[in-house]
């Protein structure tokens, strides 16, 4: 494996008297594109919102680039981190909603070129051609006027990735991006995410209910059961020939429902 | 838009500007009238600009992190809609005065005003904003929008935009509020109304052309709101997202 990009060191989230991830240890490498699977209420979103900082962590530390997320180094000790250090860590985070999030009021253009401005200080012009580039990208320079209530979920879900993109992060996190699509559009955002997995070099965390999309864009499937990781390696060894017995129910289930 | 039922308003209006018209001798009190609606404008328009900027200020302070501003703003909410806006008047026009601080009638009007809907206008802001979907929030987070960016750009815009309503709403009460400056002795449209019926004794015309004066400046309120909303609403599904 590459360099490690991101690690998930004992953390722990509990929301009152439920553990909803129990002393999770995960380690991505850079560049690694890691799908995560598993049954409704797992603790699969979890995940990323952790990731993404937006909700706090109980216990442990999540590190990037070997730099603490959740925590801050203060004269050789780990205190929780200040707000300031979380916006620096963010930068490097971008993340792609199961319900796109995308701002109601304002174009697509407007969506993919206001955030680097406010957020980076980036060049308004600048940050507007690369918004045009990152809609070429995902085929969705004719929509670039369209406000997201006038486009179809397959299309405002590619725009929210464009978005994601225009802030140039080097992880790149999915929750569910095709659940709330009509299925004649999943496969539009599905080849979109492949391409970033295979043409590019982000490092990518993926939870998705599409097992045999997870299988042929993941380097690795992590089969999550109740906040702990059961089963994880290549996908033909996890969905294949899986070899804990949860693993096994689980892809029968899911295999029945397709 | 559709045509409304109170699109037949215009033509009974009109006969019954025509009988006024013949019938009545407007000319004795209608000038005198104008002048008082003159002040009600004069009056309602700076007010209700003030009562949104109090009202935008106090709803986001009612939902601020820091506890003091939550306190000061909820303190300023509950006092200035539970208090009569004819004693807010008062106080501000013969109370202060006794503390060494005189107000000008038309400046105690404004003030007593625009602090009364904007204590009401602070609630419609704060339930505005949290009926914001909690996805546009979290979408702000992770593109690291710096804080008054995310609400000046994103939050308020949508929350303004769910806010229209019941801020019309609040505006036609604000306007039917300017009916009690008098108590602070400025001649608005009522005062004048009620000075030309001791005058000229023509007691029905009076007070129905000051009847239908403040209906149709409600008209006018209530169709601002109209056009703001279609317009905010072109792109818009609400409750999308
Ligand atoms: N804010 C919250 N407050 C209380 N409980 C929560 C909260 N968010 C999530 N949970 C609970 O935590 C558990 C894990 O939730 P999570 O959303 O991570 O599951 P998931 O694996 O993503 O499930 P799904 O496949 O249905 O999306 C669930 O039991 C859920 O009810
Ligand atoms: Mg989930």
């Amino acid at each position: 494996m590459a360099d490690e990009k991101i690690r998930f060191e004992a953390v722990s989230k509990r929301y009152g008297s439920l553990t909803v991830l129990d002393q999770l240890d995960l380690s991505i490498g850079a560049g690694e594109v890691v799908s995560i699977i598993g049954p409704s209420g797992s603790g699969k979103t979890t995940v990323l919102r952790c990731l993404m900082t937006l909700e706090p962590v109980d216990d442990g530390v999540i590190w990037i680039d070997g730099i603490p997320l959740n925590k801050e180094l203060r004269s050789g000790a780990l205190i929780e981190a200040s707000p300031a250090h979380l916006r620096r860590m963010r930068t490097k985070l971008g993340m792609v909603f199961q319900n796109f999030n995308l701002f109601p009021h304002m174009t697509i253009l407007q969506n993919c070129s206001e955030p680097p401005v406010y957020a980076l200080g980036a060049k308004p012009t600048e940050a507007r051609s690369r918004a045009v580039d990152l809609l070429k990208m995902v085929g969705m320079e004719s929509k670039q006027d369209h406000y997201p209530a006038q486009l179809s979920g397959g299309q405002q879900q590619r725009a929210a990735i464009a978005r994601t993109l225009a802030m140039q992060p080097e992880i790149l996190v999915f929750d569910e991006p095709t659940s709330a699509l009509d299925p004649e559009t999943i496969g539009e955002v599905t080849e979109v995410i492949r391409a970033l997995a295979t043409k590019h070099s982000y490092t990518m965390l993926l939870v998705t209910h599409q097992i045999d999309f997870a299988r042929d864009i993941s380097d690795r499937i992590c089969f999550f059961d109740k906040g702990r990781i059961v089963e994880q390696g290549p996908p033909d060894a996890v969905i294949d020939s899986p070899k804990e017995t949860r693993t096994q129910q689980f892809l029968r289930k899911v295999a029945k429902a397709r | 838009m559709t045509p409304r039922p109170t699109a037949m308003l215009i033509p009974i209006a009109f006969l019954g500007g025509l009988y006024f018209a013949v019938f009545s001798n407007v000319a004795s009190f209608l000038p005198a009238l104008l002048n008082g609606l003159t002040v009600t404008i004069q009056v309602a328009i700076p007010s209700a600009i003030l009562a949104y900027a109090i009202s935008v200020a106090a709803g986001l302070g009612r939902l601020s992190r820091n506890a003091a501003v939550r306190l000061m703003s909820g303190a300023y909410v509950e006092i200035f809609r539970g208090v009569s806006l004819l004693v807010i008047l008062f106080w501000l026009f013969f109370v202060l005065p006794e503390f060494g601080l005189t107000l000008s009638p038309y400046v105690a009007a404004l003030l007593g005003i625009s602090l009364n809907a904007g204590a009401y206008g602070a609630e419609i802001i704060r339930g505005a904003v949290q009926a914001v979907p909690r996805g546009q929030y979290e979408a702000c987070v992770t593109l690291n929008m710096p804080g008054w960016r995310k609400y000046s750009r994103i939050i308020l815009p949508q929350a303004l935009i769910i806010a229209v309503p019941a801020l019309t709403n609040m505006t036609i009460e604000l306007l039917k509020g300017t009916a009690l400056v008098s108590a602070v002795t400025l001649v608005d449209v009522t005062a004048a109304g009620v000075r030309q019926n001791q005058l000229t004794y023509r007691t029905i015309e009076i007070f129905s052309v000051l009847a239908l004066i403040y209906f149709c400046l409600s008209q006018v309120v209530r169709f601002a709101g109209a056009l703001l909303e279609t317009g905010f609403n072109r792109h818009l599904r609400t409750g999308r997202s």
